[in-house]
């Protein structure tokens, strides 16, 4: 049997990947250039401006950083912010077809 | 033991929202209403009811309030008029999508402009779609005892419930009203279950973005589209009839006073024209009902009291064998005619009932309505009918020349 949602009103519990992936939303993809980015030249906890910038919680302050693109959007707030110039917006070349 | 007092629409709506033991009142003061959630003001602040009353800036805020007390549990009251209930609009949707049980008394007042602080029913008409279960009362007794029904069907069925009640008519003239015995009122109604308990050990998003199709949440349980829920709402309320009808009958069984569940009836025996109203022009009516009966017309009333849910398979069996229809209203939709009318004539489709049914626009922003006035427009319309009128939609007692 299929699990049924007998809710009444519309509700969710969250939790990852509530809304489905929504990475498949994006357009440019971020590239990060670790060995322009602070945190890994330096090889400690540092700058993190892209971790705190990001409008959807899914970069990982660790060194290297990491970005989950199962739900980055491609915003590109990231890059934007990025004072190393060390993520670039990419746009996949069957986009620009 | 039966304890009758003289008191307003508006006390007698008070006084059933405290037997009902509400816990989270909010409201912001509009004429006629006013005098309602003052008087509650009055009991908390003496400690005569114990409930928050939350003072707010606005009636769409009032709603919110409610919205919010009642997903966390609490049994929770307002009541507003005209431009208030208005403003409360989005956020009426807003409870009746969440399935919220929040029982609102509105006080029939004319919508401007230009301003009027007097009785017609075009604000509550005017939310007729929002989700709301509407019951309009023809007298104070009924305004008591709609309350405590109301919370008693609202916390079955999860629907909100809007008690209205014509303004000044009803909401500030004196009328004895029985009051029920408070322990009795506890044992018809009992403590109000929400159906999803708001906790921090066990968070969620109440109404999130849900999208048209119906989509598998992060567990895999596979949660309903948009229409889906909508569906859920439409198939409460048209399933709400039952329970209403239910509700009054143990209401008459316990109090001893029976309203007449969706609609009732008088003097319908033998028929030949029935008068068809809802609220104190419904009991205006009854009056006029008795006149023409004098006078040797067999005239009937039936008395719409719920609105939405609207009583359809009840009109059919009310107007199976009747030869003349006649509604009035205190209320337009403008460009096509009164909204009881126009349903009336809906339900009525494909059934083989082919009566003639004429509408009346009667009592905008207070105008009086008088049962000698009904009388001439039964006459009237009688006279019409036999000439082979079959529809009519004028307005009573307004100069209807451009």
């Amino acid at each position: 049997m299929e699990p049924k949602d007998d809710n009444i009103s519309a509700m969710c519990k969250p939790a990852v990947g509530e809304a489905g992936k929504t990475g498949d939303w994006r357009d440019a993809t971020p590239v990060i250039d670790h060995a322009k980015c602070i945190a890994s030249v330096k090889n400690r906890p540092a700058c993190y401006l892209c971790w705190l910038y990001c409008p959807e919680g899914i970069v990982t302050a660790g060194i290297p950083i990491e970005i989950n693109l199962d739900y980055c959007k491609g915003c590109g707030i990231c890059a934007e912010e990025c004072p190393a110039k060390a993520i670039t917006m990419v746009i996949p070349e069957e986009a620009n077809r | 033991m039966s304890d009758v007092q003289i008191m307003t629409g508006n006390t007698a709506a008070a006084t059933g929202a405290k037997l009902c033991k509400v816990q989270v009142v909010s409201a912001y003061p509009i004429t006629p209403s006013t005098s309602v959630t003052e008087t509650i003001a009055n009991w908390v602040e003496k400690g005569e009811l114990k409930a928050e009353y939350v003072r707010v800036e606005s009636e769409h805020s009032v709603m919110t309030v409610c919205i919010s007390a009642s997903t966390v549990g609490a049994r929770v009251f307002t009541s507003t008029s005209s431009h208030g209930l208005l403003y409360m609009h989005e956020q009426l949707h807003w409870a009746a999508g969440s399935r919220l049980p929040i029982v609102l008394c509105c006080i029939n007042r004319g919508v401007g402009a230009p301003w009027s602080i007097f009785n017609d029913q075009q604000d509550s008409i005017a939310q007729r779609d929002t989700g709301w279960i509407q019951i309009y009362c023809r007298d104070n007794q009924e305004i008591l005892d709609s309350v405590i029904q109301a919370y008693r069907i609202a916390e079955q069925v999860y629907c909100p419930v809007m008690v209205c009640y014509d303004g000044f008519v009803l909401s500030h003239t004196m009328m004895p009203v029985d009051i029920p015995d408070a322990e009795q009122v506890c044992r018809f109604l009992p403590p109000y279950k929400p159906h999803t308990i708001l906790s921090p050990e066990d968070p969620r998003n109440i109404n999130p973005v849900i999208f048209p199709w119906q989509r598998r949440d992060a567990e895999g349980i596979l949660r309903d589209g948009y229409m889906d829920m909508r569906w859920k709402l439409q198939h409460a309320l048209e399933g709400s009839r039952e329970v209403i009808v239910n509700t009054c009958r143990e209401y008459a069984e316990l109090f001893g006073r029976d309203h007449g569940g969706m609609l009732w009836k008088y003097r319908t025996d033998n028929a030949e024209v029935l008068i068809t109203a809802m609220g104190s022009i419904a009991t205006e009516a009854t009056m006029a009902a008795d006149i023409l009966r004098e006078k040797g017309i067999r005239a009937g009333v039936i008395g719409v009291r719920v609105y939405r849910p609207f009583p359809r398979e009840e009109i059919r069996e009310a107007f199976r064998t009747i030869p003349a229809i006649v509604v009035f209203e205190k209320n337009i939709s403008y460009g096509y005619e009164g909204a009881l009318s126009a349903d009336i004539k809906a339900s009525l489709y494909g059934t083989g009932i082919d009566a003639p049914v004429h509408n009346y626009i009667a009592g905008l922003g207070g105008r009086d309505v008088k049962a000698r006035e009904l009388v001439e427009a039964i006459h009237a319309s009688l006279a019409a009918i036999a000439s082979g009128s079959r529809e009519r939609q004028t307005w009573l007692n307004c100069v209807t020349e451009s």
